[in-house]
């Protein structure tokens, strides 16, 4: 599903490179977390594997497609087959929750009678079943959150990549997206979770790919957190 | 449905942005008002060169020793030349006339002026204006002509004056569309920053480059509109009062541009609108808007 060959990662003016090196192949259905310290390469992993980047030297494959011979316009189409979410949520303020899922679709040009069917079944499987009117700034961190995924999963994409997921949320809410996750996975879809949070890869002991300056130290399956920190 | 969320965007977009909106409206509305202007004017200048070279006659005036013999061969050998089309004699009785009439309104000038100050001449109207030179080498040095004088060549001074007010304004009008251009890119700029959240949710869900920039430039692409449609009702206004209530009626002498004329400049004025702002918006979206 996903996978990364001799990538090296470079950006101009830095002397040391994001990544360097990497190898990493992820199969389908799957559950990866990525760990490491800032500045390790994890957003740069994520970044190469949605086209915001291209590696310097290397190839990466995702959803068997080589991404580097990728045409620019075909780039949303991947796009669409990876779901995404954030530390930060990046809901849109002034939309409802139910806009903010719907938001998702309608920039791709679904009809508004399938989002009208699909939207509350994904906000069902999150968890926010009868907030669909609700604004972002009326729920908990928690829920927002559960907004961006239903967001990032209403299209059923194959992949989903998540940014440090439970960074602003205390670790009982945490547990509870985890869970979330969890679930989606099993629904098929390959996840990929770039995470600082100890507690919640040691408890869900899925494979762990840890990278260090740039480089995979460690590739784990049924891994913990580490041994440091 | 897509064309309804594509629409609902154009108008909160406007509106969110709407000082820079109108200052793109203005600035596009006076460009093209001025560059419609200086098409007009070319049109006007065309149309009065038809009027009046058709109207033009070469002066033969005669000097004031002139012999009746002189007089009467000057006349038999300007009608034999195949490039005249008709001589007029005009005496110093007609010459006075004509005179009278043109200055009615400086009775001062008539009254000091008198039969004898005023040449005779001959009227001559070419087949073909241009052939000035086969008339003037002709009688210019003869006996009894004082000097040949081609109308046409007034007109020309004046038509000079003409084109060149019509270059200025064209230039003018090109400068002010630099302007707007920059103006509508700045525009884009500003609004694709305030709405980078938005564009960068829809690049990650992958939305189509098409559909997350096809706001801005239908956004630009609409203002320039507007401006070309305030462009051409400055335009009409012109035609109106200025050329209709003012112009037509003083001044006889020459025919005026008609409304044809003016919906023949809507066209261009509206490719080069909405052309503009699209550009202008399009080079700025694949600057500030990449995926």
């Amino acid at each position: 599903m996903i996978r990364l060959d001799n990538v090296t990662k470079s950006y101009p003016n830095t002397p040391k490179p994001a990544l360097a090196s990497v190898d990493v192949e992820v199969d389908k259905g799957e559950f990866v977390f990525l760990v490491g310290s800032s500045g390790s390469g994890k957003s740069t992993f994520l970044r190469l594997l949605l086209k915001e980047e291209s590696p310097t030297s290397g190839s990466v494959h995702v959803a068997g497609k080589d991404l580097a011979r990728l045409s620019h316009w075909k780039v949303p189409a991947l796009r669409r087959t990876i779901g995404c979410v954030f530390q930060d949520f990046r809901l849109l303020p002034n939309k409802s929750v139910f806009g903010n899922v719907a938001f998702a679709l309608e920039v791709i040009g679904k009809h508004r009678q399938q989002i009208a069917k699909v939207v509350p079944e994904v906000l069902d499987l999150v968890g926010l079943e009868g907030k669909a009117d609700r604004r972002p700034d009326e729920l908990s961190g928690g829920e927002q959150q559960r907004v961006a995924i239903a967001r990032a999963f209403v299209n059923k994409p194959m992949i989903l990549i998540a940014d440090e997921p439970t960074g602003n949320l205390d670790p009982t809410t945490s547990v509870g997206i985890m869970k979330l996750l969890d679930r989606i996975n099993r629904t098929g879809t390959t996840v990929v979770m770039a995470t600082h949070d100890a507690a919640i890869v040691d408890s869900m002991r899925r494979r762990v790919v840890e990278l260090d300056a740039g480089k995979v130290v460690r590739d784990q399956a049924r891994g913990v957190y580490g041994y440091s920190k | 449905m897509r064309a309804q969320f594509v629409l609902s965007e154009i108008l909160t977009g406007l509106r969110r942005n709407l000082t820079m909106t109108v200052a793109v409206i203005v600035t596009v509305a006076i460009s093209l008002a001025l560059a419609g202007s200086g098409l007009l004017l070319r049109k006007q200048v065309n149309l009065m060169k038809g009027y009046w070279y058709d109207r033009v006659e070469v002066s033969i005036f005669l000097a004031e020793d002139v012999t009746e013999a002189q007089r009467d061969s000057i006349q038999d050998d300007l009608q034999a030349l195949p490039e005249v089309e008709r001589v007029e004699y005009e005496s110093k009785a007609d010459a006075f006339i004509r005179f009278k009439e043109q200055f009615k309104d400086s009775p001062q000038l008539v009254e000091n002026a008198s039969e004898d100050a005023l040449p005779e001449s001959f009227r001559v109207k070419l087949e073909d204006p241009e052939k000035f030179d086969v008339v003037a080498s002709a009688f210019a040095e003869r006996a009894g002509v004082e000097t040949v004088l081609n109308q046409r060549e007034l007109l020309e001074k004046f038509f000079k004056v003409l084109n060149g007010l019509q270059l200025g304004t064209l230039i003018a009008a090109g400068l002010q569309l630099l302007a707007a251009a920059f103006l509508i890119s700045n525009t884009i700029r500003v609004a694709a920053f305030s709405r980078r959240r938005e564009t960068g949710i829809m690049r990650l869900v992958g939305a189509s480059n098409l559909y997350i920039q096809l706001p801005f430039l239908l956004e630009g692409a609409f203002a320039g509109l507007i401006g070309v449609t305030l462009a051409v009702s400055l335009l009409a206004g012109f035609k109106v009062f200025l050329i209709d209530k003012l112009l037509r009626t003083s001044i006889t002498a020459t025919a005026f541009i008609g409304w044809d004329a003016v919906w023949a400049v809507v066209p261009v004025l509206l490719l080069l609108g909405v052309g503009l702002s699209a550009v202008a918006s399009f080079v700025t979206l694949r600057k500030y808007l990449r995926v």
